[in-house]
């Protein structure tokens, strides 16, 4: 098993990746019982405002020290702004007209699919159809081996960056009466508005949340894989998704696990069956765990987890 | 509608729907391919070249008018029998295209049915050939010519021991590396670490560790260029040393920019398509590109012009049926920029040549045609 | 006794039909419309049906096409996309829309039904006539297979189950070597013709045989959906839909009707797939995207999920308006998905909203304790 260590550090890289992503899905999901199915779209508009905020910076190389970090982090900053404006516009504009009117899941669900083409097609349209690609912000070299396994500099930076975001939000829902707030709407909407919560105020607050995780995630994913096009978030989206039911939607800790579950078996599958088998092998997983364990593997509880 | 009302009268030449052009109205040449969609450069390209075939005969001012219609499929195989239909009900009488092999299969049978000649400027799918289709044409080599070009370069002017051979699982992607795979072991070459990727995937690690694991010289990658730049990009950030040879899906500018010049440099592609700036005819037609469309022929671009032409010269010595344009398809040798055309019973052009490029300092240079390099 | 219950019903239809014009911001066109429709006569009733026939069987005419699609082959896309998405609507109308379960892959039993075809068709040369139960029952037993382990799961999770097996299929497809990989088949046979009936011949060129076998595919399908839905077994999928805790305790054994719609669905979607295989020629694992599933519940949704008619309407519209503005081709899609988002914040419960959905009564059916209880809940809110 020469490849055992490789699969390991690509995994929990994609799997980063894909819980960053996941608790976006999560989030809502729990407040609202919606899939989101435009929040792969949140993530794509990220990379592009990752990507426009470099070619403003001017960078066109690879830098070091205080020059690499401050690239990093005005990045990141401006990846962040970017999804979490258009998370809080589709909130206001495609999903709380339909709220208001306490109409069928499903028709939210269509809006959700609408503004999701609608986004992917307004940057086709505007920036073409083609890959775009990033300049090399960070130089990829090699930390040090785990087993046979490569750590390379921009994973390092990946998982450690994603990890720290996790925490600063489970501290946020743990530590704050927003978060505590998210969490009682969660469990329980009615009792949390006669409570004195404000509804609408903790539904933008989990798009907010949200939104703000996938521009992590989508700055990171510029200076990682250095590449974005108007339908990159399809498929990162549906495996994010995936990742977010596996480990139980609504559950936080649940979206971590299941991303990074989710980015490992993808990875010793594919390494096992072939690479076109990756999708498949990621699905029949998704199905098995349902089927055994049918709310996922931490079960629903935004509520009553910690985080 | 009247135009069409008046072909059934002069039934002399072609018993079939689109049998006449000669009713009042121009003759009618369709391009078909994505001209939107994902897919679309591609077929701008080469409608690009077929307009401009298209404007210097009317500029000419020589046999019957002529005129373009667009099909624009987006390379989709699902739309291509309804857009085949309507180059019927138009009475349209010869089709440059489709484009891609998996309309073409779609299509083809229709056009064939109904009898409009087409011929195709970039659908490389061996397996077209095999139909026995009287209207079908192709004026550059199929992959059954570039496959096993591309295996003979590897071996012997690459000459590689150990090789990883992959595929983007798309029609053209794997029947290519197909190829090239059994080409290979046929020559005593070892392959290693090979398969099929997800074209649409961002992540390759899963393709790019086995490589790395498998010290191989040579990595071969049948596919598009999207997807050709990403693996690029990943495999040399992997420390993959290994030489990178692809097909023609590749040979694009964007192939470089998605892989970056730096990774990039040094790959080879192979391609069916010439280098036409070496003639005197082909420099006048990339100048003559170049003032119409403001930018130079993209890949394909000149046998699209050539592929026009062939038709507009059939049309031009006062072949406006269907029929009697495939008479003199079949009985006439074309001097085209790209190639001197000549089909086969088949409808393939006979002697298709394939040609080598190579990353050079963040440009995609011509080498020269395979079988001389290869000595 | 049957008077004053029509009276009684006719009364709560008037209420519902009050609300719901406060609710929509767009002027209710059609809810007057449907409830004209259910004052009718039966005699009228079978009149206008008649008619909408008469109007679908000489659809193909030029004189209509010019109008309708311009810039496309007219009776080429009646048949595909038009009469293949309105036949899918249907089908997957029973999943969605009379079950309430949310099915985001059910292009996989369509791809099921086209592979049946074109396996079947150019390895073991059998009749198209032969195939089409063979592939129906396939997709059947697909939907069993799928639904047996899974429709245990809440809404929710079969959402994302149900896509996952949409790619696997897709994906297999691709992948396997009998489905011929990314080449997909070609030489798919085309059903036997009758001679010298040019309705019946079935050719490359002349795409109206087709057309009028998928007409014919979705009246069957649309009369057997109608009988299933004034059944026990719709009436079970109703009560299902709208609260399937309460169902299960009323005694309806739910998992055995939800499965039942999982089949009935996926059969649908097969049949689709062999018409769609046998008229093609060649199909590769492209023909059959996750974005089908969606166009085909947008359809269903947009249309009022639940209701036949608009059902039908859904899938025409979301078909044929991308073929009427071709000229807009690069725009399209972003059109649509503007649409979409208008369309459900205006109108949530599609064009023609589900008069059962509304809590008002369908004709015959529904005791009078569920009537009184639906206008109660209408009240309530």
């Amino acid at each position: 098993m020469t490849l055992f260590w490789p699969s390991t550090v690509d995994g929990i890289t994609n799997g980063a990746i894909y819980a960053l992503v996941a608790l976006g899905y999560t989030l809502v999901y729990g407040v609202l019982q919606l899939i989101n199915f435009a929040h792969s779209e949140v993530f794509m508009v990220g990379t592009f405002a990752s990507l426009f905020t470099l070619h403003a910076l001017g960078i066109s190389g690879p830098q070091g020290g205080l020059a690499l970090a401050g690239v990093l982090v005005v990045c990141g900053l401006a990846a962040m702004a970017a999804s979490a404006t258009t998370a809080l516009v589709l909130e206001r504009v495609a999903y709380r007209p339909l709220r208001r009117r306490t109409t069928s899941r499903l028709a939210a669900l269509i809006t959700a699919i609408g503004a999701s083409f609608a986004l992917q097609e307004a940057f086709a349209l505007r920036y073409g159809r083609d890959i775009l690609s990033f300049p090399r912000v960070l130089s990829k070299t090699v930390l040090f081996h785990i087993g046979t396994g490569e750590v390379r500099s921009d994973k390092v930076l990946v998982v450690v960056a994603a990890v720290v975001m996790m925490f600063l939000l489970d501290r946020f829902m743990a530590g704050t009466r927003l978060g505590l707030g998210i969490r009682a709407t969660a469990q329980d909407p009615k009792t949390a508005v006669l409570m004195g919560v404000d509804i609408d105020r903790v539904i933008v607050a989990t798009f907010l949340l949200g939104g703000l995780m996938a521009g992590v995630a989508a700055a990171l994913w510029g200076t990682f894989y250095e590449v974005t096009q108007y339908n990159i978030g399809f498929v990162i989206g549906v495996k994010a998704f995936t990742a977010a039911v596996l480990g139980g939607i609504g559950n936080l800790r649940g979206a971590l696990l299941g991303g990074f579950a989710l980015g490992l078996v993808e990875s010793y599958g594919a390494s096992v069956f072939g690479a076109k088998w990756l999708d498949v092998v990621a699905f029949v997983v998704l199905v098995v765990v349902l089927l055994v364990r049918p709310t996922g593997l931490l079960g629903e509880q935004l509520a009553k987890a910690r985080a | 509608m009247a135009a069409a009302c008046g072909s059934s009268k002069t039934a002399a030449n072609g018993s079939s729907s689109s049998g006449g052009g000669s009713g009042g109205g121009p003759v009618k040449v369709g391009f078909f391919g994505a001209l939107t969609g994902p897919n679309a450069q591609l077929g701008i390209n080469i409608r690009d070249g077929v307009k401009l075939a298209v404007d210097q005969y009317t500029a000419k001012g020589k046999g019957p008018k002529v005129a373009l219609v667009d099909y624009d499929s987006q390379g989709d195989p699902a739309q291509a029998p309804q857009l085949a239909q309507r180059a019927i009900s138009d009475h349209t009488v010869a089709v440059v295209g489709p484009a891609f092999s998996g309309e073409s299969k779609a299509a083809d049978p229709i056009f064939e049915q109904a009898g409009i000649v087409n011929v195709t400027a970039s659908a490389t799918s061996p397996a077209l050939a095999t139909h026995g289709w009287k209207y079908w044409h192709r004026i550059v080599g199929n992959d059954n010519s570039q496959g096993p070009a591309a295996a003979d370069f590897i071996a012997k002017k690459l000459a590689a021991k150990r090789v990883a051979v992959l595929d983007d699982n798309s029609e053209y992607g794997k029947g290519i590396a197909d190829i090239v795979r059994s080409k290979l072991s046929a020559s005593g070459v070892a392959l290693a670490a090979g398969g099929s990727i997800d074209p649409n995937a961002t992540d390759y690690s899963t393709t790019v560790n086995p490589i790395n694991a498998a010290k191989v010289d040579v990595v071969y990658f049948g596919g598009y260029y999207a997807a050709a730049g990403r693996l690029v990009k990943q495999m040399r950030d992997a420390g993959v040393k290994a030489t990178f040879v692809s097909d023609d899906g590749t040979k694009d500018p964007k192939f470089v920019s998605g892989a970056g010049a730096a990774d990039a440099e040094g790959s080879y592609v192979t391609c069916p398509c010439g280098d036409v700036t070496g003639t005197a005819q082909g420099q006048s037609f990339a100048r003559a590109y170049q003032a119409s469309f403001h930018m130079a022929p993209g890949t394909y671009s000149a046998e699209g012009y050539d592929a026009a032409n062939v038709v507009l010269t059939a049309i031009g010595t006062g072949n406006t049926s269907a029929k009697a344009i495939d008479n003199y398809l079949a009985n006439h040798t074309f001097d085209g920029i790209t190639a001197t055309i000549k089909f086969g019973s088949n409808g393939d052009i006979q002697a298709g040549r394939v040609y080598v490029y190579q990353v050079q300092h963040a440009n995609i240079v011509y080498l020269g045609e395979v079988s001389q390099l290869v000595g | 006794m049957t008077t004053s219950l029509t009276r009684g019903r006719a009364r709560v239809a008037q209420a519902r039909l009050r609300m719901a014009r406060h609710r929509a911001l767009l002027p209710d066109l059609t809810g007057p419309l449907s409830a004209g429709w259910a004052r009718l006569p039966r005699g009228a009733r079978w009149a206008v049906r008649a008619g909408v026939l008469a109007l679908a069987v000489v659809a193909p005419a030029n004189q209509v096409g010019q109008i309708m699609a311009p810039a496309s082959d007219w009776p080429s896309i009646l048949f595909y996309p038009i009469g293949v998405y309105i036949l899918l609507a249907v089908g997957l109308n029973v999943v969605v829309g009379q079950a309430g379960l949310l099915d985001l892959g059910y292009v996989a039993f369509f791809a099921i039904g086209s592979y049946t075809m074109a396996l079947l068709g150019t390895e073991a040369g059998l009749s198209f006539w032969i195939i089409l139960p063979l592939g129906i029952l396939c997709s059947a037993v697909s939907g069993l297979v799928l639904g047996a382990p899974t429709l245990r799961l809440r809404g929710d999770y079969l959402a994302i189950v149900t896509l996952g097996f949409g790619e696997i299929i897709q994906r297999s497809a691709n992948n396997a070597s009998f489905t011929g990989g990314p080449r997909g088949i070609s030489g798919i046979p085309h059903p036997p013709s009758v001679d010298h009936v040019g309705a019946l011949t079935y050719g490359v060129l002349d795409p109206r045989p087709y057309y009028y076998l998928v007409l014919a595919l979705i009246v069957v399908v649309v009369v057997v959906s109608r009988r299933l839905e004034r059944s026990r077994v719709g009436r079970s999928w109703a009560a299902i839909r709208e609260d399937e805790d309460a169902a299960e305790l009323m005694g309806v054994p739910t998992f055995r009707f939800k499965l039942w719609a999982f089949v009935i669905g996926a059969s649908i979607a097969g049949a689709a797939g062999v018409l769609f295989s046998a008229k093609t020629i060649a199909i590769t694992p492209d023909n059959f995207p996750l974005l089908l599933s969606i166009l085909v519940l947008a359809a269903v949704v947009l249309g009022g999920s639940g209701n036949l008619a608009g059902v039908i309407v859904g899938g025409f519209v979301v078909a044929w308006l991308p073929e009427r503005f071709r000229a807009l081709a690069d725009e399209r899609v972003l059109l649509f998905g503007l649409a979409l988002i208008v369309m459900m914040i205006f109108r949530p419960e599609g064009l023609f909203p589900s008069r059962r959905r509304r809590g008002a009564p369908a004709s015959g059916t529904a005791p009078v304790a569920v009537v009184e209880q639906a206008a109660e809940r209408v009240e309530a809110q």
